[in-house]
């Protein structure tokens, strides 16, 4: 069944007409996204690339229908992107922009928590359902249809291990890719509760960062809640304290949110937690022989 | 973005929130003029980014203007040491020279970010002047927090609370309040991620004042303070990632003797962790990023070689939006101009890989193509140890 992207999604893009927009929004369609419009302020009215561009998205939504929206908008403007898209009634939304203000992500995850929109990042690379349907950036052709669930607040380390999955022939239901942001729309426990809940999901992977207690968040969730098994990879444990290790989430604070106490948490509940991110396909492998 | 504790001071002085009068200087003379217009007795005050400074020998009293220049004389230009600071502690490029207070009490105040509550935290303690992750550790209770909803900012109902739970008398409970209102619109005005003021000082005249003070700056919003932004102290920085950041290259330097150049931070983080799991050790974190030109890859590549401890280097480049054939272009380009030295493993993976691979086959210079993380990590630690 896979969880919040698949055949019914009619996606909007958010930037549609700028660089990253462009190129992302040809290669949703040609994975099979449903497309159905783009929003870019004082372009509304023209097609590009033969997809409808509206100036808002309440505009949008009227005319096409759209139930999600991927937002390739600069930084500075990428939050009230998200609260428009929320207050347009836009039900999911996913943020791929890095470097929004700590603030401005405040304001904008309070205006979205008050509304019906599942916002998933920011500075994520976004949601895949193999087969179905791709809000994104990563590399479709690396995905197949499959019953692993992966959540991940990385992008390139999440095409790693589906990387590892699919050599191996095992096939992914949803990947998400929450972000590596401190402050991000969508939690592992609320993916968590997802897959928990999605009948095609039979085995989850969780792979974590330095930084923050989401990790041990989802640990306590998964210990009580969750009844699938989950192989979990921590990265960072190598990182030295206090710097931030690329993404803005990812940094080692008066000593807490290390690598170390996140992998015992996830073992201490019953988490298959491997060292290695070489290790992560054959974790599963080994879950799924069972 | 880190500043000086006076740069903070001065910051939080445009907010109404008090600090002792004073200075820095950067040579003894400075200091020693700055010392007889303040009158004494004085501190003196290494200016690092680091804290500990006291226990390091950083902060020290002066009751003249002799004993003002001596002591900014030793300690100008001398490295300190400190718990924060690694064994190799920092130069001192600057002193802050203020007037001494009369200590009656010293609490703390703190700022950061509720990540789980996606709010900012404001906390106060009675445990001033100790380092506050001790006290957290050992007695929790000691901390008062309260939430903070960004519309509202601190409120005075709020300010009250931490007030009268710090159990200061009465009489100066709208002073500190008033202190922690200033303090909190200070750190969301500059959009900050971290505030400290330890110790939070009362004067045995009954006086108020941030006897120290430490601002970090959310780097995501540093466009829009283009005055913060000027505050950055390159001498703080390390060399190689001022040079990285030049480039808009991720780059932190470590100790190690392998270094890596990879696309992701997850992804750089974790190939980090393989190297040490296989026996090497990362001399450095490096992310190119997603959409990295082979120009940037040719500078990550020199980068990498300019530190002097490296004596292998793993590239892995896993293409989405970024294409191996642009990586295998910059690896080339740069392994020929840099001259390399050291054995090179280069994985590549996703989008063009085979291109990639082509490229670095072409090339006809000495690269160990590696096929998966594991056999990269093995590659290269079996590289390193047998050099």
């Amino acid at each position: 069944m896979s969880i919040l992207a698949d055949k019914k999604t009619r996606l909007v893009v958010q930037g549609i007409t700028g660089r990253e927009g462009t190129f992302h929004t040809l290669q949703a369609k040609a994975y099979g996204t449903n497309v159905v419009g783009g929003v870019t302020p004082q372009k509304g009215g023209t097609l590009h690339e033969g997809i409808p561009v509206f100036n808002t998205l309440t505009e949008a939504r009227s005319k096409t229908g759209a139930n999600a929206s991927v937002i390739f908008v600069p930084p500075p403007y990428a939050a009230d992107a998200i609260m428009e898209a929320a207050d347009a009634g836009i039900e999911l939304v996913v943020c791929i922009t890095e470097g929004i203000p700590t603030f401005d992500m405040i304001r904008a995850f309070n205006f979205v928590a008050a509304r019906k929109t599942r916002l998933i990042g920011p500075n994520c690379p976004g949601i895949i359902s193999p087969g179905k349907c791709k809000i994104g950036i990563m590399p479709g052709a690396i995905h197949k249809q499959g019953p692993v669930g992966v959540i991940s607040r990385s992008g390139t380390l999440t095409y790693e291990a589906v990387g590892q999955l699919t050599s191996r022939d095992i096939g992914q239901s949803t990947c998400i890719g929450i972000g590596g942001d401190p402050i991000i729309g969508t939690s592992f426990v609320d993916a968590l509760q997802l897959f928990n809940e999605d009948p095609e999901t039979q085995v989850i992977v969780m792979i974590g960062e330095i930084g923050g207690t989401a990790e041990e968040a989802a640990s306590e969730y998964i210990l009580n809640h969750v009844k699938k098994p989950v192989v979990g990879f921590i990265a960072g444990q190598t990182a030295p304290p206090g710097r931030r290790m690329g993404h803005a989430g990812a940094i080692i604070s008066g000593g807490k949110g290390t690598a170390a106490e996140k992998m015992q948490a996830m073992k201490d509940a019953g988490i298959y937690v491997v060292s290695s991110p070489a290790a992560i396909g054959e974790a599963v492998a080994q879950v799924l022989s069972r | 973005m880190k500043i000086h504790e006076y740069q903070a001071k001065a910051i939080l002085t445009k907010y109404g929130v008090r600090v002792p009068r004073g200075e820095v200087a950067y040579t003894k003379e400075e200091a020693r003029e700055i010392s007889k217009k303040l009158g004494f007795p004085v501190v003196v005050k290494a200016q690092i980014h680091a804290g500990g400074r006291g226990k390091g020998g950083g902060v020290k009293l002066a009751k003249s203007a002799d004993e003002t220049e001596q002591i900014a004389d030793r300690m100008l230009a001398s490295r300190l040491v400190t718990h924060q600071t690694g064994p190799e502690g920092r130069i001192v490029k600057r002193v802050l020279v203020e007037e001494g207070l009369r200590i009656k009490n010293e609490y703390y105040l703190g700022i950061v970010l509720d990540r789980a509550a996606a709010k900012p935290v404001f906390m106060a303690s009675k445990a001033g002047g100790m380092e506050i992750e001790k006290v957290a550790e050992e007695t929790p209770d000691l901390i008062l927090k309260e939430p903070i909803e960004i519309c509202l900012g601190l409120t005075p109902f709020q300010a009250r609370k931490l007030a009268f739970g710090l159990e200061l008398p009465p009489s100066l409970v709208n002073q500190a309040a008033a202190f922690m209102i200033a303090l909190y619109k200070a750190f969301q005005d500059t959009d900050a991620s971290l505030a400290e003021i330890n110790p939070f000082l009362l004067t045995e005249e009954g006086t108020f004042y941030a006897l120290d003070a430490k601002l970090n700056f959310d780097d995501n919003a540093l466009y829009r303070h283009p005055d913060i932004k000027e505050l950055r102290d390159l001498d703080e920085e390390d060399p190689l990632e001022i040079e990285a950041s030049k480039h808009s290259l991720n780059y932190i330097k470590l100790d190690g003797n392998v270094g890596c150049m990879v696309n992701g931070a997850g992804l750089a983080m974790a190939t980090m962790d393989i190297i040490k799991l296989t026996g090497g050790s990362p001399a450095n974190f490096l992310d190119v990023g997603g959409g990295a030109t082979a120009d940037q890859v040719k500078s990550a590549f020199g980068i990498i070689l300019s530190d002097p401890n490296v004596k292998a280097v793993l590239i892995n480049i896993f293409g989405g939006i970024m294409r191996c054939d642009i990586v295998a272009e910059g690896v080339v380009e740069a392994a020929k101009a840099a001259k390399v030295t050291v054995p090179v493993v280069v994985r590549l993976e996703g989008t063009n890989v085979d291109k990639g691979q082509e490229i670095l086959r072409a090339s006809g210079l000495k690269l160990t193509v590696a096929h998966s993380m594991k056999d990269a990590a093995e590659k290269v630690v079996g590289l390193l140890q047998a050099g």
